[in-house]
């Protein structure tokens, strides 16, 4: 991309450099400079206010979150080993999806398309877990509609399953691009913007398991 | 890589043009921090396993109690928190030429105060309801 705009810029200063010197080049340049460098820029932005909705979620659990309604407590609900499990699953994809931009950087798109199909299966992995966890709590009873700390679990947590859930999609239509078009420029863009997405998905799930999880076992 | 290639090159040969000198370090510095090595990754790794373990234990064993627990498992979730920003996310000051920092610092501010605050005023609205209207008596009425 980068390559395309600079070489069109060539053309333009050669013809024009007589008539209208310099200004107009530099505009050119810059707007595509910052063009092809901003798209992790934009998506990181994109990745705050991701971050400011997770926050309302938070909030909302940290004031409705001991609001039983008699119902069942986190201490009753939560079990611990299954947590620490999804939190590996998550954490191992995190790593994997890093081997997968570290092969990118290389240009070995077998060894990509692995690491990207090993962070799928850890990612399907949290999911299955958060599911069966989900459809546990619902069979005891434990649902969304049993009380407002329940809602705002079920909330908070289903959220960022469904942030997983749609990463994971966006991992699969990437290892199709990958697989038809090889690690274009365009490609490896996407696929940085995934792991931005990735990594991020695991921070806010550094925040869920703690203050969700383990603090409510404390309670 | 690739295109941080050409970006680099082609930002020399901006130089003849002239101005454009810092568009280039820009850039370079982007695509250097965008990317980690084996060795940043396993770091980061190592740290985020090592910073899991422990709040798991601290909770699952209760060796302190609970207000210090809770404590230090938020402590360090804040840490790994910055593991996962440092050596996953690759953020550091100069990301963007400090942008990416500028918008993460304004959204930490924004989340801070609205976190905060809404615990801190929702805390004493519960407190200052009507005895008999609080949650916990209202859920003994038929």
């Amino acid at each position: 991309m980068t390559t395309t705009v600079e070489a069109m810029h060539g053309g333009h200063a050669g013809h024009d450099a007589p008539r209208d010197a310099t200004p107009p080049v530099f505009h050119v340049r810059d707007e595509h400079a910052h063009e092809a460098g901003s798209t992790a820029l934009g998506f990181w932005i994109y990745l705050m206010s991701d971050c400011l909705i997770f926050a309302v979620l938070f909030a909302t659990y940290g004031v409705l979150g001991t609001s039983y309604a008699a119902g069942p407590t986190p201490k009753e609900l939560f079990d611990l080993p299954l947590v620490a499990l999804n939190t590996a699953m998550l954490l191992f994809s995190s790593i994997t999806y890093g081997f997968a931009m570290l092969a990118m950087e290389k240009g070995r798109t077998a060894q990509t398309q692995g690491w990207l199909a090993v962070t799928l299966l850890f990612g399907l992995a949290f999911l299955g877990i958060e599911l069966y966890e989900f459809a546990h709590l619902i069979h005891q009873g434990a649902g969304p509609g049993r009380s407002a700390f329940l809602s705002a679990f079920f909330t908070l947590v289903g959220t960022h399953g469904l942030h997983v859930t749609f990463g994971s999609v966006w991992l699969v239509t990437l290892m199709v691009q990958v697989a038809r078009r090889g690690l274009i420029p365009a490609n490896r863009r996407r696929l940085m913007c995934l792991s931005m997405f990735w990594h991020f998905l695991d921070v806010i799930w550094i925040g869920v398991f703690t203050y969700v999880y383990l603090m409510g076992m404390l309670r | 890589m690739s295109t941080h290639a050409h970006g680099d090159h082609h930002a020399h040969q901006g130089h003849g043009h002239g101005g454009h000198g810092g568009h280039g370090h820009v850039d370079h510095d982007h695509v250097e921090g965008a990317h980690g090595t084996f060795g940043s990754y396993m770091t980061g790794f190592v740290l985020s396993v090592i910073l899991t373990v422990i709040p798991f234990w601290l909770v699952m064993t209760g060796t302190l109690d609970n207000t210090t627990t809770t404590a230090v498992i938020l402590g360090l979730a804040v840490v790994q928190i910055l593991v996962h920003m440092v050596y996953f996310l690759h953020m550091n000051g100069r990301v963007e030429g400090g942008w990416s920092m500028l918008a993460m610092i304004f959204t930490i501010i924004v989340v801070v105060i609205m976190f905060a605050g809404s615990l801190w005023v929702m805390y004493h609205m519960n407190h200052n309801m009507m005895p008999g209207m609080t949650t916990p008596d209202m859920s003994k009425l038929p």
